[in-house]
């Protein structure tokens, strides 16, 4: 069956495991998903799941959870052979998740969301009164005091992450997913959220554990998977792998075109004259407090911060997508005041969103009306691009971002994450911008389309674009920008010379809130 | 032929056909057309010239439904735009004389138009939901109407407004000219100017096309305005053919059937890509069913029942799981759960 | 009383009311919507002097009886997210085949269950089509309507009249207490009510359709019976629009199928008044109640005034918009604050 990858080495007897899952194929269209995956999970044991973005984990997870039906395979929970055909029948085998977009229903309370489908009735029906009591008792043995009347919605995403894990001990699960809970927890967060992990594997619950952040895995793990490619690569104990074996083994290969982008990168920036954008106290109440940033001519400054630190709402704010209600915005030298995005592609700044999928691609129209649509609304809806033109510009682009397929008429939608990320990127630049915000343009997309993307953006920095470079993974902002503006909390913190910093300092100056001694 | 039988325009048209052919071999006078003092006249005739301000109506909701909007104040504004006309007509010193007739229909379409603006004000400026903030007008615009009548119904005789329904131009019914000027001169707008893709762009993503600088407003916004208007101008119509401002009968239920014939054209509820072919077939279609109903002796009353069967069959054609069901059947792909199939597009 | 207490008492009442609002955000349309029905009965109580008496109040709830079941109904349906066109003609059709059957001696006994099976048939239809074949609640429903409505003609053209005893006694009965009187239909519509505003907030079911208005997708994840629940909101509203024929039938003593054409606009307005969001997730059924009493006394006040009940339509229209103007304006500051 395993034709061409080696049987991969079993770390230890899976005898008792609670979780067997044998050979586990799932096809969707076009795509081989996941290829004769084996995984086990042990109780008591927090045992991650790793591997680059489109390896199959969120499809690994989903079948174990009951969402998508398998192809082929078979999956034992406590020695019994499963079928799932639904999320109820994965949760009454005890098999309960949390997800990374908490799962729950703001419209309702926090206690009635611990306890939905689970509450105690009595003659006249529900029991709020036993409901609540109930529900209080599982947040506060997580630690968590919670006025369990209160909306769901009144909460932020870290405490309605932390309830969406106290519903997962109502249902008393012998298995409990983390698919990546802890991408919008500061450090003290994901320390909370840890310490119940901890107590929940005593208990003897067997956890499956999904993150981005190496740290995080090594802190918590016993076990470690790696799939690459929707195959399994390899199961081992946490502390028989080393990160670079780790890292080795969910990338697959050496990236040395990467090292090649950091010389692209690494020059010194000529901020003497006017710079393209200076903004002083740009915020608004409630979503960002007061931020500076200037960008000069070729720069790419970056911002690092986890979701939810403020980086996307300064953007936002900075191009205008929201309205700033204090600060001073300054281009090449000029007041300015951008009210609405039309108005910042006018000044020449474009903005690529973060949710490609919600704010981006236009997935029922062809790649070149995608591509073009930038141009055309600036233009005005009476003066229509003549079609010489369109297809000059879109061959263009496409040829020089490598987009798959390339072939104008294809329905945007029906395009890879990374190919719909070349064609924004393509839409932005036929609009001819001097400064580009890019929000996480390489989220989610595979490891070669991702080179492309950063190896792109330097070369166009080198050529005098001004580029404000937003992502999660702090290697890239380091590789890509010559200064980082350090945000959390929606504020702030600093801004440091890239050459002045590596990754784990970078990580240590968010976590001091910029109190610590770094550069 | 495969790419014939996939091309979007396919099945309505096939449908039309269908429906024609059927018509025809029940009833030969069906295609006949006899000429009368230089005019022509027959079923065919008839289902061109009655069909005018459907036609209206459903090309309006075509660009509302391409905005992701819905307009379900349309009946209502008819029975406005009637009443005003009428009314305006009914008082006025001659009722026959042409001048007083294109005013009363000016001012009576320029009074739709702005209730076209009201609704796009709430949908666009407010962010109503469009289904809620037309209701609003749906609800209150008969009453406006009845209040603009006197609550009675205003019957008027006035031979330039009759020649909008039942007049003849160049052997054709005029009420024919106003559909097809309506058809070009939004295909034309549509299709040779970026209106087209920028309104498909608002469809398909309102917040993504307003970042990509679409103004986003201003497009759904003019799409109310323009139903408003064409709603307007199909109660112009409505009254001249009855000769009568009925405020609780006109446009009764055109709503629904506006926006049958858009789905019927294979437009899509959820907005983005649109087809004005597609809805002229709709239209065609829910016109010629009409027409086989009257001739089968099905009370007029009767009919919702055939277009209830219509819309569930439709709908049923279009309905994945339907779509599944025969790919199981024809023995192609293994069906699989729906949603596996967009997440994976998600996660891929 | 010191100053320092005073400003405590102060901290505690605003942290009190803070409590109280975010638990009970919620509630607070349908809040609005008692106070509009108080101001509107005092505010036509010193217009005219003689409005607010027993015999009005009562008649209130007779004449609107049929509107509350199906307020009750669409409560259900709007709460999951979705909307319900087919009611005013699915309450046309039952009621014409209600005086039709008894018009041909058959027993009340049959008649009623039979109607009551035909609404919750309609109702199975739209909620499968909604569910099963991912077609859009306003499309299904209006199928409904469209089905519905047709069907009423097919039973008869004309109006039917009822001479069935048993019948007619839901309307004609009148219990007394005073000048104040119920009739059966009256005591049904705030059964209905009751019966309705418990399983929204005492059952697991009704708690479902929070879940299911708030988000689907979590609610599924969560384990609970999603499709079940869609289809049976569509299957209940399609049994109140039964109940609801019936009730018209007794109150105008005959069935006619061009009954209720609007109906489904009225009372999805009165829902609204009672502070359900048309966006789903939020609404109480006794919300719904207030919202039908609103309408009703709106139509009231009209006819007392002698001025065109058409304006009873733009009254409504008109305070349909502010209500959604304003829960717009929650809406976005809610956002806002996050």
């Amino acid at each position: 069956m395993h034709a061409d990858i080696e049987t991969p080495p079993a770390a230890v007897p899976t005898a008792e495991a609670v979780v067997e899952m044998r050979g586990i194929t799932i096809r969707f269209p076009g795509v081989l998903a996941l290829d004769q995956v084996d995984f086990s999970l042990r109780p008591g044991e927090v045992h991650a799941l790793m591997g680059e973005n489109g390896a199959g984990k969120s499809t690994l997870i989903k079948a174990l959870t009951g969402v998508y039906a398998i192809d082929d395979g078979t999956i034992r929970v406590a020695g019994e052979d499963r079928v799932f055909g639904s999320t109820a029948d994965a949760q009454s085998a005890g098999i309960s998740t949390v997800y990374q977009e908490v799962n729950l229903c703001p419209n309702l309370s926090v206690g009635e969301n611990v306890m939905l489908g689970h509450e105690p009735r009595g003659l006249r029906g529900i029991d709020w009164k036993a409901t609540h009591r109930e529900a209080a008792r599982h947040l506060d043995s997580l630690g968590l005091h919670l006025d369990t009347r209160s909306l769901l919605s009144s909460h932020s995403i870290a405490v309605q992450q932390l309830v969406a894990i106290s519903r997962a001990t109502v249902l008393d699960a012998r298995v409990l997913v983390l698919d990546e809970p802890t991408s919008s927890l500061d450090r003290d967060e994901v320390e909370r959220l840890f310490a119940v992990v901890r107590g929940l594997r005593d208990q003897g619950v067997a956890i499956l554990f999904v993150s981005h952040f190496l740290d995080q895995v090594y802190e918590i793990s016993d076990r470690i998977t790696v799939l690459r490619n929707g195959r399994l690569v390899g199961e081992h104990l946490a502390v028989d792998l080393p990160r670079s074996a780790l890292v080795t083994q969910m990338v697959g290969r050496e990236l040395v075109e990467l090292e090649a982008i950091s010389e692209i990168a690494e020059r010194t920036i000529d901020r003497t004259g006017a710079p393209v954008l200076r903004a002083s106290g740009v915020g608004k109440k409630g979503v960002l407090e007061p931020a500076d940033v200037d960008v000069y001519d070729g720069e790419v400054v970056g911002i690092a911060g986890l979701l939810g630190s403020g980086r996307t709402e300064l953007v936002r704010l900075l191009y205008g997508a929201d309205r700033p209600d204090t600060g001073d915005v300054e281009l090449n030298g000029s007041a300015a005041r951008i009210t609405s995005p039309r108005h910042a592609i006018r000044h020449r700044i474009a903005f690529s969103s973060e949710n490609r999928r919600a704010e981006g691609i236009l997935a029922d129209l062809t790649v070149a009306e995608n591509i073009t649509i930038g141009i055309q609304a600036r233009r005005g809806w009476h003066r229509r691009m003549r079609r010489a033109e369109r297809d000059a510009v879109v061959k263009e682009y496409i040829e020089a971002l490598g987009v798959r397929p390339a072939d104008p008429n294809a329905n945007a939608g029906n395009l890879s994450g990374g190919n719909q990320q070349k064609v924004l990127l393509a839409r932005w630049l036929a609009t001819a911008p001097e400064l580009i915000i890019l929000d996480e343009p390489t989220r989610g997309i595979d490891v070669g389309a991702k080179a492309d993307i950063q190896r792109k953006v330097a070369e166009l920095a080198s050529q005098g674009l001004s580029v404000i470079f937003i992502s999660s993974e702090l290697e890239e902002v380091l590789r890509l920008a010559q200064r980082v503006v350090v945000m959390r909390d929606r504020r702030q913190l600093g801004v440091l010379e890239s050459s002045a910093v590596d990754v784990q300092g970078l990580i240590d100056y968010m976590a001091d809130g910029g109190e610590g001694s770094v550069a | 032929m495969t790419k014939v039988v996939k091309h979007r325009l396919f099945w309505p048209a096939f449908s039309l056909v269908a429906l024609i052919v059927l018509n025809t071999v029940v009833r030969p006078q069906f295609m006949k057309i006899t000429v009368r003092d230089g005019e022509l006249y027959g079923a065919l005739i008839d289902i061109l010239r009655n069909s005018a301000p459907l036609m209206l109506v459903a090309l309006g909701m075509t660009i509302v439904i391409a905005t992701r909007g819905i307009d379900l104040s349309v009946g209502a504004v008819m029975a406005v735009s009637g009443a005003v006309t009428l009314t305006i007509i009914d008082g006025a010193e001659d009722p026959g004389s042409t001048s007083t007739v294109l005013v009363a229909m000016a001012v009576g379409t320029g009074v739709a138009l702005l209730l076209g603006a009201w609704n796009g004000f709430l949908v666009a400026v407010l962010d109503i939901q469009p289904i809620v903030a037309t209701l609003v007008l749906m609800l209150a615009g008969r009453g406006v109407a009845l209040l603009i009548t006197d609550g009675f119904i205003t019957t008027v005789n006035s031979e330039p407004l009759e020649y909008v329904s039942t007049g003849y131009l160049f052997a054709l019914p005029f009420a024919l000219f106003i559909s097809v000027a309506a058809i070009t001169a939004i295909s034309l707008v549509e299709r040779r100017t970026a209106l087209g893709v920028l309104t498909e762009a608002v469809g398909i993503n309102p917040e993504a096309s307003r970042l990509a600088g679409v103004r986003s407003r201003g497009i759904t916004f003019g799409a109310y305005v323009l139903s408003g208007t064409l709603a307007g101008v199909a109660g112009i119509i409505y009254s001249s053919n009855i000769r009568a401002a009925d405020a609780n009968a006109a446009g009764e239920f055109i709503e629904l059937y506006a926006i049958l014939a858009v789905v019927l054209g294979g437009t899509s509820l959820v907005g983005g890509k649109f087809t004005v072919a597609g809805t002229v077939i709709g239209v065609f279609i829910i016109q010629t069913l009409k027409s086989t109903m009257l001739f089968l002796g099905v009370p007029s009353a009767q009919s919702p029942v055939f277009f209830a069967a219509v819309v569930i069959i439709v709908v049923l054609i279009q309905s994945p799981r339907v779509h599944r069901i025969a790919r199981g059947l024809t023995g192609g792909m293994r069906s699989r759960n729906l949603s596996a199939h967009s997440d994976a597009e998600v996660a891929a | 009383m010191n100053a320092s207490t005073v400003t405590a008492t102060r901290e505690t009442v605003s942290r009190h009311t803070r409590t109280f609002l975010d638990r009970h955000a919620s509630l607070m349309p349908t809040f609005a919507a008692v106070l509009i029905f108080a101001v509107l009965l005092i505010g036509a109580q010193i217009h005219f002097g003689t409005f607010l008496t027993p015999l009005n109040m009562s008649a209130l709830l007779l004449d609107n009886a049929y509107l509350v079941i199906l307020a009750v109904g669409m409560t259900f349906v709007i709460v999951t997210g979705g909307i319900d066109l087919s009611v005013g003609s699915v309450m046309a059709l039952t009621g014409i085949w209600c005086a039709d059957l008894l018009a041909s001696g058959h027993s009340a006994a049959v008649v009623v269950p039979l109607i009551i099976l035909a609404g919750a048939a309609i109702g199975l239809l739209i909620g499968v089509l909604v569910q099963y074949f991912d077609v859009q609640p306003f499309i299904a429903s209006l199928a409904g309507l469209f089905l519905a409505r047709g069907l009423a003609f097919v039973v008869s053209l004309d109006s039917i009249r009822v001479e069935n005893e048993s019948v007619l006694w839901l309307q004609t009965t009148r219990w007394r207490l005073g000048e104040w009187y119920i009739t059966p239909t009256g005591v049904l519509a705030l059964s209905v009510a009751l019966i309705g505003a418990f399983v929204m907030q005492f059952t697991r079911f009704g708690r479902t359709v929070y879940a299911v208005g708030g988000n689907e997708q979590s609610a599924r994840l969560m384990g609970l019976d999603v499709a079940r629940t869609k289809v049976a909101v569509y299957v209940i509203s399609g049994v109140c629009a039964g109940l609801a024929g019936l009730v018209l039938t007794a109150y105008s003593g005959a069935g006619y199928p061009r009954n209720g054409i609007g109906t489904e606009l009225d009372v999805i307005a009165a829902v609204v008044i009672g502070g359900t969001l048309l966006t789903g997730g939020t609404g109480y059924v006794l919300g719904s109640l207030i919202g039908v009493l609103v309408f009703g006394t709106i139509k009231t006040v009209i006819s007392f005034m002698g001025a065109e009940q058409a304006w009873t339509r733009i009254i409504i229209g008109l305070m349909l918009l502010m209500f959604i103007v304003v829960q717009r304006a929650i809406v976005v500051r809610a956002e806002r604050r996050r």
